[in-house]
């Protein structure tokens, strides 16, 4: 009987290792001991840190990471401030069926890829565009305004390919407020702001917080948008790990900066959740 | 006598449906005032629109002689204890208590004070820095009042907060809010669908049914002078009989049941005449059993029968008597006469007919 628990237990992990194992750990492994190699001659490699020392000693790649990650956090900011309300909507206000229709709403534009998404905002976005078209028709403008291949446009993409994996998990955590709760802090006296701020915010904290990582991971590692809408001075960080692997054929750099990628954007997940005051275990639990 | 609460012609309609009908009632300062009623039948929409979360469709609600219908919920000089408490699980217990006074703008020094002193009051001194979830939930429960209390509303709204409590500590926490209550000294407007709660607490109970009052007064006069069929009905207990008037004499009704079962039953002024059809009540406890039926010989009414079914419950036990092809429930006496009695043992019942209440049919749920 003990043996057969354990067998089902093998078994159910079984998958799950299997994942973990060949999908996740030895990729890693294989690709941090690939970065600490560094070739001397043809066929020759000697392990050492110069790939690591390379990062730090460029200016150009380190500046690149540090606009991604400013970037990200920016794009993570303004991802909250509209899913917020959005959130708010439907998981307090909206009832019954709008409810529904409304967070279908938000899932409709994720059924299409993120390819075809982008190419949707190249054209509104670009000089012959829908937006261009429409200011110089209503006389606002004298010519063609470009508006695609700069920060902004990418602010824009990140934005709306993240807004889902906002709204979600804090339609799942304002839904799990009750309204009595809510009704008892105005009950007792609070206005609009300080029920948001007392009460609402801080029971909506580890939705906010998970949704934040998750947003701000995706942003960090993004490739297509910022490639697409970018322009040639806005670099992100992920197309530089690109064109080491791909176009300089520089494996053990590339190597080195996706090691780089992965160390700081934990650091900065570890630094917001101290900042923040939350764990890990709240926010994922 | 000065009202802390009134209401006036108050009607509350969604869409269709009428769910508080023209309901007017005034609340004493000081009194323990319950609203009791099944659910669905608009206590809590009175209450809602007490706390200013609601908006009557017509009438008026007076606080201290002045109307608040245009004043918003965080504005009202009345608080709410919510049916699952709502204590805010995000704050420590003195936070929970504090928050009212930290909206008003008092100062930090100062709020400590009083929420040292109302824990005093409810009894748990000392636990401000526990969290919410570390309470019982009676504890709980005097939080949530002492989070209102603090805040010295002229009324304090109560709305079944006693309802997810488990059974020995809902009779203690009865007793205890009544103490709560003349320790506050406030007015307490509570509703509820237990009766047992209203009876015990209250000064005055208004009992509701279909969002219209059936009957305002004390525990007592519902109980014994119910005023509707839904009222002797839903308060207490009672055996129920359909059936039509055979004769009257003033306020004496001769009632046949369906059955064929003829007794006598009190009109007690109500409109009732030859040949209508009536309901009667009689409660378990008004009824008489013995072994002889000479001891029941000056009852108007006596029946003789079997037992079929004992009930035990401690002091509430009865008997189930067949009689005259109805069932009719008996309290058996505390004194233990009667403990040996088994099923299918022949006893004899009767009452007085002015325990028998007669209503006009119709109006029963």
């Amino acid at each position: 009987m003990k043996s057969g628990a354990r067998l089902g237990l093998i078994l159910l992990l079984t998958p799950l290792l299997l994942w973990l194992v060949l999908l996740i750990l030895i990729p890693h492994v294989d690709m941090f001991l690939v970065s600490l190699r560094e070739r001397v001659g043809v066929g020759e490699y000697q392990v050492s840190l110069a790939n690591y020392l390379t990062f730090f000693q460029e200016p150009l790649y380190l500046w690149t990471f540090l606009r991604t990650a400013v970037m990200s956090i920016m794009a993570t900011l303004i991802t909250l401030l509209i899913a917020f309300p959005v959130s708010y909507f439907i998981a307090k206000i909206a009832r019954g069926r709008s409810r529904s229709a409304l967070f279908l709403l938000c899932l409709v534009p994720f059924w299409v890829s993120e390819l075809v998404r982008t190419f949707g905002w190249m054209i509104l976005l670009r000089e012959t565009g829908i937006i261009s078209n429409l200011l110089q028709w209503a006389g606002l403008v004298s010519g063609p305004v470009e508006m695609l291949y700069n920060d902004a446009a990418i602010m824009v993409g990140l934005v709306y390919t993240s807004m889902l994996f906002m709204v979600v998990p804090l339609v799942t955590t304002l839904e799990s407020l009750p309204d009595e709760v809510i009704e008892a802090g105005y009950d007792l006296g609070g206005t609009n702001t300080s029920v948001m701020r007392e009460i609402v915010i801080p029971h909506a904290a580890p939705g906010i917080v998970s949704g934040s990582i998750v947003v701000f991971m995706l942003s960090l590692g993004n490739y297509l948008t910022p490639t697409m809408l970018g322009g040639k001075d806005s670099l992100w960080f992920t197309e530089l790990i690109y064109s080491q692997f791909i176009v300089r054929f520089n494996w053990e750099l590339g190597a080195a900066f996706g090691f780089m990628l992965l160390l700081l954007s934990s650091l900065i997940v570890w630094g917001m959740l101290r900042l923040t005051g939350q764990t890990l275990e709240r926010t994922m639990g | 006598m000065s009202f802390d609460l009134e209401c006036r012609n108050l009607t509350k309609r969604f869409g269709g449906t009428t769910a508080v009908d023209d309901v007017s009632f005034e609340v004493p300062s000081g009194s323990f005032f319950s609203i009791l009623g099944p659910s669905g039948c608009g206590k809590t929409t009175i209450m809602r629109m007490i706390a200013g979360f609601l908006e009557p469709s017509s009438g008026d609600i007076l606080i201290r002689g002045k109307s608040i219908l245009d004043v918003p919920p965080n504005k009202r000089p009345v608080n709410m204890v919510f049916q699952h408490l709502a204590l805010f699980p995000m704050m420590n217990i003195a936070e929970n208590i504090g928050y009212g006074l930290r909206r008003q703008g008092m100062a930090k020094a100062q709020i400590a004070v009083k929420v040292d002193e109302a824990l005093d009051r409810i009894g748990l001194p000392g636990i401000g820095t526990r969290k919410i979830d570390e309470l019982s939930g009676g504890q709980k429960q005097r939080v949530a009042i002492a989070r209102c209390m603090v805040l010295e509303p002229d009324v304090l709204l109560l709305d079944e907060p006693l309802g997810a409590l488990d059974l020995k500590l809902r009779e203690r926490m009865k007793v205890e809010l009544k103490s709560l209550q003349a320790a506050f000294d406030t007015t307490f407007v509570y509703i509820t669908h237990d009766q047992s709660e209203a009876l015990v607490m209250s000064d005055t109970i208004a009992v509701m049914n279909e969002g219209r009052f059936e009957q305002m007064g004390s525990g007592r006069d519902l109980y014994y002078r119910p005023a509707s069929a839904f009222v002797a009905g839903f308060v207490g207990d009672s055996n129920r009989w359909a059936g039509r008037v055979e004769r009257a004499e003033g306020n004496v009704m001769q009632v046949r049941t369906e059955s064929g079962l003829s007794m006598r039953a009190s009109a007690r002024d109500r409109a009732l005449g030859v040949g209508d059809a009536a309901q009667i009540f009689v409660r378990p406890e008004a009824i008489r059993i013995s072994t002889a039926a000479d001891d029941l010989a000056h009852f108007d009414n006596h029946l003789s029968g079997r037992v079929t079914n004992l009930l035990f419950n401690g002091a509430a036990s009865r008997i189930v008597v067949a009689a005259d092809a109805e069932e009719i429930e008996v309290n058996l006496p505390q004194s233990g006469e009667f403990a040996n009695l088994t099923e299918g043992d022949a006893v004899h019942i009767g009452w007085a007919g002015d325990q028998g209440n007669c209503f006009a049919a119709g109006a029963a749920p």
